[in-house]
């Protein structure tokens, strides 16, 4: 019994041997391979699905969430097999990511937007319907609004019109793009809204400015809930007081379990989003390395697929995404179709 | 003496001590009875919400192939070139025109996104439908699959209720839930590529912890000669398998991904990193049950004039056997129910095919109830129930394995 028992794990060990040999990671790769933000996600997902019943021949594409900030540092470590050959972005690549993958190899990037997203501010149904102002987010939730440290309690605190309930906000984490898109489109806005100084900082010394409009307090008031939407959603059912953060898409799949809070008047709504009223909304980009197009087979053909995914009819709006404007989307498609590189000058 | 005592002092004494043993075994009847009712309630809330997700709502649509006059030759389906023409098709447009035709405006939103995938598989099943009309059975949208098993909303419900008065939507035993992959859509999804996804791990844990875990605690048990080393050794290997398994997903990611370049999420580099987790429970369980063989078996077997070699393989590995095996199932149990190290190798990825081969990109079953339950849809609430059945029951199948196979081969002296 014994005998054959350690031929057996001597013939396994050896396989796995052989394996480690041929799997390199410099050789070719025949799947796509997408990572980062976890609101690009399932519309990534939802075209790679149709991508894979439309070519039999495709091998399937592999879609990872891990947040736009730890996808780019993955996609920009290099060119080749072992990196993903797409990150998805729920915000511009920065000035200092578009560096590293520079420094790396991948200087040709496209850049593709492929629809809208909103910031939502959400409570649940019984919660104290706040309206907020992006200067009441800002007062609330900055580390030291006009340079003096936070000591903000209650939402009556920040404003003597809302309700005396305590600010807790539940939201992702530093990491998350939708955070990003939170400092910049929401808090950057209440920041120069409330604090004059701040708006001459912003010519003067650039990262002052960023400190003291983008750092969010860290004394418990907002509650980093990691890269989960879903739990966001169950800690306001449970603390109906709270606010949460997240995209629109999952405001509107909990329709019933929460609500969204006005932000500046604006509820926040496909529409008002779609044209620019809300003052939370976002682009969504995908970035994809040039120098793969033609090494991985079928990348230019799934790219395509994305275009044709993410007009008005198309199977990503029955999913949440919010539809870029016309021009928007042409511009988009061009790049596709014309491959061509972003202008690393337009960064920040 | 005692006659010092009074009689009725003995009594109160002896009452006291009768009561303290009631009051311990009342507790210890408490404690069982709770554990017992966590279990319980841990169950009844997995198999009430989970058995749902077993079942698929699907909607019978009646679909005139003849009048859509599909560019396709009905001897001309099989192999490559039928599947890209069968791909090529139209079929999405087909399916959604059947179903504005037969149920209105609102149509092609009662049928799952993967509607069209079952119309196109009727057809290379059946190429002579192409030719006529056919009532083809296809997957229900999620909503209208939980409204249908009585959860929906109030919109869902009306549709259902419109629907079941043409006696066009029934349920059935949802078969791809053990032949799919992952998917975007719940009403579609599969665990058989997760599933499939950790038999692989599983195999190449296995293949590598095992030789290398018995032959290094035959070694410990049977060669090492008992110095500083070898404590240091069995200190070290003690300490291994206490070490939380995220530290092992760290490692794997730094040794295995950043230094050798193994492709990330693939079965073989989880494979690996769970074997670096499972390799000192097998080690221990393997030392204990070489320990447990008596020293007699072993001088008999000298006497007679057995090399050490043949000692070991003759007499003491085979009788040590079924306390490694057991040792083995059980830590193989807890690889199979790992998240945290498996989620630093890139085994959450969204993977939309089975792997077929150990370097494919694959996700794991405990990965994929994880990657469910983050899902937006609600749809997938029952998925991700019915996947923590499927686990359940894997492990629960490994652990009667073991409890098997140690009744079975095990030996009294």
């Amino acid at each position: 019994m014994f005998r054959s028992l350690a031929f057996s794990a001597l013939a396994l060990l050896a396989t796995s041997a052989c394996h480690d040999q041929a799997s390199g990671g410099t050789g070719a790769r025949a799947q796509i391979r997408a990572v980062g933000s976890s609101t690009v996600y399932p519309f990534t997902a939802m075209v790679a699905e149709a991508f894979v019943a439309a070519t039999p021949d495709a091998r399937t594409p592999v879609i990872e969430s891990t947040g736009t900030g730890a996808g780019m540092k993955l996609f920009c470590a290099g060119i080749g097999a072992a990196h993903p050959d797409i990150a998805d972005a729920s915000r511009r690549i920065k000035a200092s990511e578009y560096r590293t993958c520079r420094a790396n190899g991948a200087a040709a990037l496209l850049e593709v937007e492929v629809g809208l997203d909103g910031i939502a501010f959400g409570e649940a149904m019984n919660g104290p319907r706040l309206a907020l102002t992006p200067a009441d987010l800002y007062r609330a939730l900055a580390a030291a609004p006009g340079g003096r440290p936070n000591t903000a309690r209650t939402w009556r605190d920040v404003n003597p019109a809302l309700p005396s309930v305590p600010i807790q906000v539940y939201g992702p984490p530093a990491t998350s793009g939708t955070r990003d898109a939170m400092a910049e489109l929401i808090l950057t806005r209440g920041c120069e809204e409330a604090d004059a100084s701040a708006r001459q900082l912003a010519t003067t010394s650039p990262d002052a400015h960023k400190a003291r409009c983008t750092r969010i307090r860290e004394d418990g008031a907002y509650v980093d809930m990691g890269e989960n939407d879903n739990l966001i959603i169950q800690k306001l059912q449970a603390n109906p007081q709270a606010i949460g953060v997240f995209g629109y898409s999952f405001l509107e799949e909990n329709e019933g379990a929460v609500r969204g809070l006005p932000l500046d008047g604006v509820i926040p709504s496909y529409d008002a989003i779609a044209d620019g009223r809300y003052p939370g909304s976002r682009p969504l980009y995908i970035y994809v390395k040039k120098a793969h197009l033609e090494a991985v087979p079928g990348l230019a053909a799934f790219l395509a697929a994305y275009a044709r995914a993410w007009g008005p009819d198309g199977p990503l709006v029955r999913r949440g995404l919010i539809v870029a404007p016309a021009d928007v989307r042409a511009r988009s498609a061009a790049v596709i179709a014309r491959q061509t590189p972003l202008d690393p000058a337009t960064l920040r | 003496m005692n006659s010092a005592v009074p009689a009725d002092e003995r009594r109160r004494r002896l009452r006291q001590r009768h009561a303290a043993e009631r009051r311990f075994r009342l507790a210890g009847a408490a404690a069982v009875l709770i554990s017992a009712g966590f279990l319980l309630f841990l169950l009844a809330t997995m198999v009430s919400g989970g058995l749902r997700g077993f079942t698929r709502t699907q909607i019978a649509l009646p679909v005139d192939f003849a009048a859509a006059g599909l560019p396709l030759d009905p001897g001309q389906l099989e192999g490559r070139e039928g599947a890209a023409s069968l791909a090529g098709a139209g079929f999405e447009g087909l399916t959604d025109h059947a179903a504005i035709a037969a149920f209105g405006p609102h149509g092609a939103r009662l049928l799952s996104d993967a509607a069209w995938i079952s119309v196109r598989n009727a057809v290379r099943r059946d190429p002579s439908l192409l030719a006529r009309r056919a009532v083809i059975q296809v997957p229900a949208a999620s909503g209208i699959d939980i409204a249908f098993k009585g959860r929906g909303t109030p919109e869902a419900e009306a549709e259902v209720a419109s629907l079941a008065r043409r006696s066009a939507i029934s349920s059935h035993f949802n078969a791809a839930l053990f032949s799919a992959a992952d998917s975007t859509d719940a009403a579609a999804v599969g665990v058989w590529g997760a599933l499939k996804g950790s038999l692989l791990t599983m195999a190449v844990t296995l293949g590598l912890a095992f030789p290398v875990g018995v032959l290094a605690a035959l070694y410990l048990e049977e060669y090492a000669p008992r110095n500083r080393w070898t404590d240091l050794i069995e200190v070290s290997i003690n300490n291994l398998a206490a070490v939380p398994s995220i530290i092992f997903g760290l490692l794997g990611l730094a040794l295995f991904l950043n230094t050798l370049g193994l492709p990330r999420s693939a079965p073989l580099v989880g494979g690996l990193t769970l074997a670096l987790m499972t390799m000192p429970v097998i080690v221990i369980a393997g030392r204990n049950a070489i320990k447990g063989v008596p020293p007699s078996i072993r001088d008999a077997a000298l006497a007679v004039g057995a090399s050490p070699v043949q000692v070991v393989f003759h007499h003491v590995l085979p009788l040590a056997l079924p306390g490694i095996l057991t040792g083995t199932i059980i830590g193989m149990a807890r690889a199979l129910g790992e998240t945290a190290p498996l989620l630093m190798i890139g085994m959450r990825a969204f993977v939309a095919a089975p792997p077929d081969r150990l370097t494919d990109p694959a996700t794991a079953l405990p990965v994929q109830i994880f990657l469910w339950s983050d899902e937006v849809n609600r749809g997938f609430v029952e998925k991700t129930s019915a996947a923590i059945l499927v686990l359940l029951f894997v492990l629960l199948a490994m652990n009667g394995l073991a409890v098997y196979l140690r009744n079975r081969l095990e030996t009294r002296w």
